[in-house]
């Protein structure tokens, strides 16, 4: 396994209150997959990631609980000095906004090369030569004039690809890419989907795709866990879930893609919105929109229970045999 | 066929690019509309898509008469918009409106929902100040708000409510037609679905017109009627929804609907996708012809003769390639 996060809790405490924002994550991810993790805007996916980077703002942030096994190091409580040397060269990770990981003022030259001055003995020439191969390999046509651009001199689908460039330079085991399509284009989204396949076929990294469209991770994923109001609710292999999926949300989800759906007549929706994390509640957090709901759902905690070796979910009418 | 309430003949809008001191004079123009011919007929809704940068905002900020138009003509039930008074203009904008992408944008945070309604009620003298909260909790309820929440403010509502407050306040007027731009594209799926079934609603109900604006073919194709592609400013394709995107004949609709990801994993892992390389080029320079040409799988020497007219292929169904034919064949 190269990546085991157990009952991970991160927590915002806020004037407004206490914000679950990532409530009892478990998931592992092997060498080489791709996971995906879908769901509502909301719903904890960046979060869960945040922590893993040590990205999340403390205060009003703070992990309650939980550890995340990397390679033997846990990301959430192991030495800084060691985490310096696994975030930024063996766990990238890309945003939907690249000027995020981008600085403005910067030549991508000095960018590009950055890390690899700091985690590798590589002398400034040699990085260089590096980062010019990673931009052709990213589809950047004219790198050798363009590695000397300022981030503003690219657009918009190129400056995600200076992204990607810089991310995948250190040759990462794990890329964590948050919804890195998310604000472009289908036309841009297809050039960046078949770039990170096709960087992945190469390299053999692993990724943790985020993303709130389930067609993207449909083509993309091995594995797709669905979050919903800081929790998994569900997650198997990608045929499964598309395929056979079990809980009420994953349903629904899918059910709601229009594309699904046949026109003219009223498109099916969700009822409702998501719960407020900063109340409690008792049960299945999906409970108040869910059509299948009965008095069981608001008096059990769900967990996790298996459907078959690769499917788990945690609807408790489900586990119960009732639908 | 009754009168078009909206037609566009040969509509034109250029902006200006500030060159830099060295500039020479004739530094050029961004043609982001450049020579759109439309209609649209009194209860229709036409689906407008195209990559971002296209021009489809800035047509819609032409039809209302926010930006000035080069050339061609606006006319709104036989008025052309482009030549007439301010006065005159004032009076027929009442009849269009619109609603934007980020509702958290469009509201003014320092207003409640009701004077964010009321606000063209009482700007426009339609209401009398004693009627207004009658008439706001009326356009509350059209929307799906519910009147009690009338003294909240936009960031007290999720971004699918503040989309109905948006729409509330676009229909406050009583319009005629309403330009929707992108109006569910920061939304989650689940909730465009809301804000979609709410506006064909509304459309039949109130016998609106709407154009519905959007860069993903899969969210205008359940609303649409009619479906037109822009690139570069020009409408590359146009015809009726089911026939656009069931049987796309221009090359570049075809490589639209082709990158829209499928939730379905079988068929993702199997097909032959259409890859458009590159960017769409600069407005500025457009490439010369059919300025899809340079990113275009079936481009010819030929193509870049002259610019391809929109041109009926069957039906009502309109394409601008000259291989349109041949290639479908
Ligand atoms: N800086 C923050 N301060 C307070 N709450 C936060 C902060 N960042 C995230 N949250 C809370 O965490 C929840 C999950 O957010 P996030 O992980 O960004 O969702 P997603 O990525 O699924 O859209 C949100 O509902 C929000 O309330
Ligand atoms: N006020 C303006 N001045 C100069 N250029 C503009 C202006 N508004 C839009 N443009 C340019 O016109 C083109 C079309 O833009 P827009 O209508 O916003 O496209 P879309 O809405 O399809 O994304 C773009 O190249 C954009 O940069
Ligand atoms: S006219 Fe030529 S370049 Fe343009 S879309 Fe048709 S085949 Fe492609
Ligand atoms: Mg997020
Ligand atoms: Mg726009």
């Amino acid at each position: 396994m190269l990546l085991s996060v157990k009952d991970l809790r991160t927590y915002f405490h806020t004037r407004s209150g206490v914000y679950r924002a990532v409530d009892g994550v478990s998931f592992d991810l092997r060498r080489g997959e791709t996971l995906g993790i879908v769901g509502e805007s909301g719903s904890g996916k960046s979060v869960t990631c945040y922590s893993l980077m040590g990205l999340v703002p403390q205060p009003p942030g703070r992990i309650e609980s939980g550890t995340a096994m990397f390679d033997g190091a846990d990301l959430l409580h192991c030495a800084p000095r060691r985490l310096q040397a696994i975030r930024g060269k063996r766990i990238s990770m890309i945003f939907q906004d690249p000027m995020t990981s981008l600085n403005p003022y910067l030549r991508i030259s000095e960018q590009l090369i950055e890390p690899l001055l700091i985690h590798e003995k590589i002398s400034r020439k040699a990085a260089l030569a590096r980062a010019l191969e990673m931009l052709e390999a990213v589809g950047i046509n004219d790198a050798a004039k363009r590695i000397h651009y300022h981030p503003h001199e690219f657009s918009g689908g190129m400056r995600q690809r200076v992204m990607i460039a810089m991310a995948l330079i250190t040759k990462p085991e794990l890329l964590i890419a948050d919804e890195p399509t998310t604000a472009l284009d289908v036309t841009v989204q297809a050039q960046i989907l078949e770039l990170i396949k096709k960087m992945q076929h190469e390299s053999g990294m692993a990724v943790i795709f985020i993303t709130h469209d389930l067609g993207v991770v449909s083509g993309l994923c091995d594995r797709v866990q669905v979050m919903y109001a800081g929790r998994i609710v569900e997650t198997a292999d990608t045929r499964t879930l598309f395929y056979h999926p079990r809980h009420p949300y994953t349903i629904g989800l899918q059910r709601s893609i229009p594309s699904l759906q046949k026109k003219g007549g009223e498109l099916f929706t969700i009822k409702g919105l998501p719960p407020d994390v900063s109340k409690p509640f008792r049960g299945c957090a999906f409970a108040e929109r869910c059509e299948h709901a009965k008095p069981l759902c608001n008096e059990k905690d769900p967990q996790l229970a298996p459907v078959s070796p690769t499917h788990a979910q945690t609807c408790l009418r489900v586990q119960a045999g009732e639908i | 066929m009754t009168a078009p309430i909206l037609e566009l003949r040969d509509v034109r809008t250029h902006f200006p690019v500030r060159g830099g001191f060295l500039a020479r004079r004739d530094a050029g123009a961004v043609k982001a509309v450049d020579g759109v011919s439309l209609s649209l007929a009194r209860g229709e809704v036409l689906g407008l898509v195209g990559e971002s940068g296209c021009g489809k905002s800035t047509l819609a900020r032409t039809i209302m008469q926010l930006v000035p138009t080069t050339g061609g003509a606006v006319i709104l039930e036989g008025k052309n918009l482009t030549t007439g008074t301010d006065a005159e203009i004032e009076a027929v904008r009442r009849d269009l409106q619109m609603v934007f992408q980020d509702p958290y944008a469009s509201l003014n945070p320092r207003m409640t929902v009701h004077d964010t309604i009321a606000e063209p009620l009482l700007v426009h003298r339609v209401c009398a100040r004693a009627d207004t909260t009658a008439r706001v909790a009326e356009l509350m309820t059209l929307v799906g708000l519910a009147p009690r929440f009338m003294q909240k403010y936009p960031h007290e509502f999720s971004g699918g409510q503040r989309q109905r407050i948006a729409i509330a306040r676009a229909l406050a007027l009583n319009p005629k037609i309403i330009i929707a731009d992108e109006p569910v594209s920061a939304l989650d799926v689940s909730i465009q679905a809301q804000i979609l079934n709410l506006l064909a609603q509304l459309v039949r109900r109130m016998g609106l017109s709407l154009i519905f604006i959007a860069h993903d073919l899969s969210v205008v194709k359940h609303i649409s009627d009619r479906v037109a592609v822009m690139y570069l400013g020009k409408i590359v394709e146009l015809g009726p929804a089911s026939d656009v995107i069931e049987r796309p004949r221009h090359p570049y609709t075809r490589a639209l609907i082709s990158a829209i990801p499928t939730p379905n994993p079988g068929r993702e892992r199997t097909r032959k996708r259409i890859v458009l390389p590159g960017d769409p080029p600069s407005p500025i320079n457009p490439p010369r012809g059919c300025a899809f040409h340079p990113r275009c799988p079936h481009a010819q020497e030929r193509c870049q003769a002259a610019v391809p007219p929109l041109e009926k292929l069957e039906g009502s169904h309109e394409v601008a390639c000259i291989r349109a034919e041949e290639i479908w064949q």
